[in-house]
């Protein structure tokens, strides 16, 4: 009846994971509990849930993205704790079997769950006030997306109370991963999340691409794009190239574990390299994905800070273009060890080094542009220079594990774990954070507190270079990835410090957390009553704080880079001048629609049958998901026009406040 | 809203004139391909079973024909050509190409590498497959 | 005293596509749904290459000279590339608002679509019958895999069908029933595109 779920699937055994399962559900418990208490669940199933709102659609990815964050770095705590104490003769308090789907868990939390999420939902809330326009191409699909995200999410946290997570690494390779060697649950739930919401980010990435390339203001050509847009061009069409090789790579794996087939396991004659090859075709360009919006995010908050035009506009989107292109040439970089041999691994090895220009280019152009400006020390940019430091450290080893040689020794060494976690801290998290503290104001309508904004700033900058320059030493020295225990007492000394840089991070954790408290607080006080906080140069500051719906009462003209900077200029020139009578008309928007939680709902439904082996319920589960597309398809009301006294009503209060 | 001048859907046929001479002119255009296609995939048929052709050159010959054929169906059921109200289409479906291209090329060469250094021997195989 | 006026976008005649504002729904719905086309086939590409690297690892069973019956892939290769011209028929007949011509074809294009379908099964259940399942190598695990997974796209384009008659039978000829039946024909011609990819090289230079 329930195929292979029984009262065993509970931790019944293991004290850390009983605790850690009791705190996860007492956490959602209360939440619950206090929305239901304070009424709120007509509210927010109203304007979030069912919202199809480009905006509200970009704050629940990111509040997504920072829930699991804490998860993630829980599991990255456990590690650093574990590694600090297990040596010689002391087993640690992990047993090996934990461990392991300890750090499965974290990388796979951290990449598709936080930091992808993070990154689509940035893009989610600015792409479409920068190009001007009232929404993304398809906004029922991009709350689809949103739930399917959340979907993984869900299945990925219930592994912790029922069954088990993967214990194969973030990647899950074969032959471990198969059936005969992973026999247990985890893997399914590992494959499943993903599948389930590698398609959300699947249909974001068209989303994206079609509202870039079909919807954008009158008068914005290619070339007057903010370079935030061309970054997120690149990394959509990347997403769109991407992410079916890891749809098709999983879907292998599961028919293997499933029905039995022989894609990549050892007997008849299937070929794990295979699989190796394929989901590093997939996982290179991932990588290219979730750094790519970041560089756009630091080119955006550099030039707003240094009060000048991003330098080098040009070379900024052919260097954005080639780093999309080039991605896709390298990805056997990640498997020079595996045996493909000298003239293989030269080209990937060359191909690597080649890539590293085009970013070094936008390093340069960053560079110009704070050169000969006035430059603001606001939080954003600190996040950004804390960036530039960071990110070119962990390129430059980057560089240095590209050479084949250098490789044999380093491949999953700490050296590696060190270099990874430098781009993607220094790059990716980084970027989230100033995306995050420069856009706040205008997605809320107040700013954040600045100090507790640069506390945490500098406890992630100290944290992240005490917890991971030793481990470059640890993996010169010979230490490899993944270890629960070692043997080497030599090696302590420096996972202590590692482990101090954890807790450092955690420190910082602690103040952004505080941060958005304390800025809820006192909201009143520091009001953003402009719409610009910032002195902004794009057209997302020509909008209210937070924005209507409909983003503006009327479609900007643009006519050259920098739109917003340019009306401004043009607005001061033409002080005295009465101001030229607005033509408002009525608004069409898009109709909320509870498709995408209802259809999320039943693919949870779903991939929880499938990893148990409840065949009754993957039906119940799949018509279900078909019944809402119908649904969907048949639905009369598909807009709604909202009327023009509210459209020029707000946008008059708009400019009220704008004048001084 | 917008006067779409320079820009086509996917997949639109735009001929001028009335309705009833458009479909004429797609219903052309329909047949056309079709009659196409079927040469093609008879030639593509014939050549992979005569033995009246270089054996070494037969896959080679049925790879272009497969792309022929692929470029008969864009061309005639897809409308999808290079005028410049195509621009963006032609560019996606480069951009799919050269992906695939990448992805299938590249694995095959870093494959048949990694088989060739890496698997044992048919001799040691055996011996394997004996547990 | 003067706000930030913000000029407001021009109705386009005199400008192109995208200097005019966003561009029409029926072309950003198109052209959605090609960039999705174009992503399903990056997947079959993922699956081709699996195929390729693995077509001679049949771990001492059957290869593709002992099983493919080239009659039969003629025939399935007839019925799609015919099912292909008529669904162009019936984006003719839906151009012109013609119902029953409309219907008409449709049926035709689904008749010839299961036609299909039913002799890629007779195929499947054949070699599964002598033993030639997919669980025998590693080679019949992709062919398995990559031909069922394109009929499996057959499959969900005939349902889909169905469905789009449907609301043809309900909604009649609405904008955005057009715009989702344009969608169908990009979706079913892509699919013979990619059934010329699999026969060529799976059973024409797999047969050999």
């Amino acid at each position: 009846m329930l195929g292979k779920l029984s009262w065993s699937a509970f931790p019944i055994n293991e004290p850390i994971d009983i605790v850690a399962s009791a705190l996860m559900i007492l956490a959602v418990v209360a939440i619950l509990a206090w929305i239901t208490v304070k009424g709120w669940w007509p509210y927010l199933w109203r304007e979030w849930l069912t919202s199809v709102d480009h905006k509200r659609i970009g704050v629940m990815y990111c509040v997504l993205a920072l829930v699991m964050l804490l998860r993630g770095f829980v599991d990255a705590i456990m590690m650093r704790s574990q590694q600090a104490i297990a040596v010689g003769n002391a087993p640690g308090y992990l047993p090996p079997e934990h461990y392991d789907q300890i750090f499965s868990a974290h990388g796979t939390i951290m990449i598709f769950f936080m930091a992808m999420p993070f990154m689509i939902g940035l893009m989610n809330f600015a792409l479409p006030l920068q190009l001007g326009v009232r929404d993304v191409a398809f906004p029922t699909l991009n709350s689809v997306s949103l739930w399917l995200n959340a979907s993984g999410v869900l299945l990925t946290n219930i592994s912790l109370v029922v069954g088990e997570f993967a214990r194969t690494g973030w990647l899950a390779y074969p032959p471990l991963s198969e059936l005969q060697f992973s026999p247990g649950v985890g893997v399914d739930y590992y494959l499943w999340a993903l599948q389930i919401s590698g398609v959300g980010t699947l249909l974001t990435g068209i989303n994206f691409v079609t509202t870039i390339l079909k919807m954008r203001a009158p008068g914005m050509t290619y070339m007057r794009m903010p370079v935030f847009c061309w970054t997120a061009l690149a990394s959509n069409l990347l997403i769109v190239a991407a992410f079916p090789i890891l749809t098709a790579t999983f879907a292998m794996l599961l028919l293997d574990r499933y029905l039995g087939f022989h894609f990549f396991t050892v007997d008849g004659d299937g070929n794990p390299m295979m699989y190796i090859n394929l989901i590093w075709a997939w996982g290179h360009p991932e990588v290219y994905i979730l750094i790519l919006p970041a560089f756009g995010i630091f080119s955006e908050v550099i030039s707003t800070f240094s009060g000048k035009p991003l330098f080098g506009y040009r070379s900024m989107v052919a260097a954005t273009m080639a780093i999309c292109i080039l991605s896709f040439l390298v990805w056997l970089h990640h498997f020079f060890t595996m045996g493909a041999g000298a003239d293989v691994n030269g080209f990937f090895g060359v191909m690597t080094m080649i890539i590293a220009v085009p970013t070094g280019v936008k390093i340069y152009n960053w560079l110009f542009t704070m050169y000969g400006g006035r430059v603001r020390f606001t939080v954003p940019i600190l996040w950004s220079l804390g960036f530039m430091v960071t990110f070119i450290l962990g390129g430059m080893t980057g560089v240095l594990l590209a050479v084949p040689p250098a490789d044999f020794v380093l491949h999953n060494s700490l050296f590696l774990i060190a270099h990874f976690h430098n781009v993607i801290i220094g790059g990716v998290v980084f970027g989230a954070f100033a995306g995050y503290t420069y856009w706040f104001p205008k997605a809320f309508g107040f700013t954040l507190h600045e100090g507790l904004g640069k506390a945490a700033f500098w406890c992630w900058f100290i944290g992240f270079y005490l917890a991971f320059m030793p481990l470059y030493a640890l993996g010169l020295m010979g230490m490899t990835r993944r270890m629960q225990h070692y043997e080497d007492p030599s090696w302590q000394p420096l996972l202590l410090i590692a482990a101090a840089g954890a807790v450092v991070i955690l420190v910082g954790i602690v103040f952004t957390i505080l941060q958005l408290v304390v800025s809820i607080r006192t909201r009143d006080q520091r009001r953003d009553l402009t719409g610009d906080p910032w002195d902004g140069r794009t057209l997302e500051w020509s909008t209210p704080s937070p924005p209507p719906s409909w983003n503006f009462a009327v479609m900007p003209l643009v006519e050259g880079e920098d739109a917003f900077w340019r009306m401004k200029r043009k607005a001061r020139a033409e002080q005295g001048r009465p101001a030229e009578a607005v033509d408002y008309e009525p608004i069409e928007m898009p109709v909320n629609s509870a498709t995408g939680f209802i259809t999320a709902f039943f693919a949870v439904i779903t991939g929880f049958a499938l990893i148990w082996y409840i065949w009754w319920m993957v039906g119940l589960g799949l018509l279900g998901a078909f019944a809402t597309t119908l649904v969907f398809a048949w639905r009369e009301i598909e807009e709604i026009e909202i009327p023009v006294e509210e459209v020029a009503r707000i946008d008059r209060a708009y400019r009220a406040g704008l004048v001084q | 809203m917008t006067e779409d001048l320079y820009d086509r859907a996917p997949g639109d046929d735009e001929f001028p004139g009335s309705r009833r001479e458009e479909t004429l002119a797609g219903l052309r255009t329909y047949l056309i391909g079709l009659a196409l296609a079927v040469i093609l995939t008879a030639t593509s048929f014939w050549a992979a079973s005569t033995s009246l052709l270089w054996a070494p050159g037969v896959p080679i010959g049925l790879a272009v024909l497969a792309i022929a054929q692929m470029g008969i169906h864009l061309v005639f059921f897809l409308h999808i050509t290079t005028g410049p109200d195509n621009t963006n289409n032609v560019l996606a479906l480069a951009f799919g190409v050269l992906i695939v291209a990448l992805v299938v090329a590249g694995s095959l060469w870093i494959m048949a590498n990694l088989t060739a250094n890496v698997m044992p021997s048919s001799d040691l195989m055996n011996l394997q497959m004996q547990h | 005293m003067s706000a930030i006026t913000i000029s407001h976008g021009g109705h386009g005649a005199h400008a192109g596509a995208h200097e005019g504002g966003p561009a029409s729904k029926r072309i950003i719905v198109a052209y959605g749904f090609w960039i999705f086309l174009l992503s399903d086939i990056v997947m079959f590409s993922a699956i081709f290459a699996t195929y390729a690297v693995l077509s001679r690892a049949t771990a001492g069973g059957p290869g593709g000279a002992e099983l493919f019956n080239p009659t039969s892939v003629a025939i399935e290769t007839a019925c799609l590339l015919a099912s292909s011209f008529t669904c162009g028929l019936m984006s003719l007949a839906i151009n012109e608002e013609h119902r029953t011509a409309t219907y008409l074809s449709a049926a035709v294009t689904f008749l010839l679509g299961a036609a299909f379908l039913t002799l890629e099964l007779r195929e499947f259940a054949g070699m599964i019958a002598v033993g030639a399942t997919p669980q025998r190598s590693a080679f019949l695990s992709a062919f398995f895999t990559l031909v069922g997974c394109h009929g499996a796209h057959v499959s969900v384009g005939l349902l889909w069908l169905v469905v789009m008659m449907a609301q043809v039978a309900g909604k009649g000829f609405k904008p955005r029933i057009m715009r989702r039946l344009a969608c169908f024909s990009l979706f079913w011609h892509a699919l013979d595109i990619i059934w010329v990819a699999l026969f060529s090289i799976v059973y024409l230079m797999g047969g050999r």
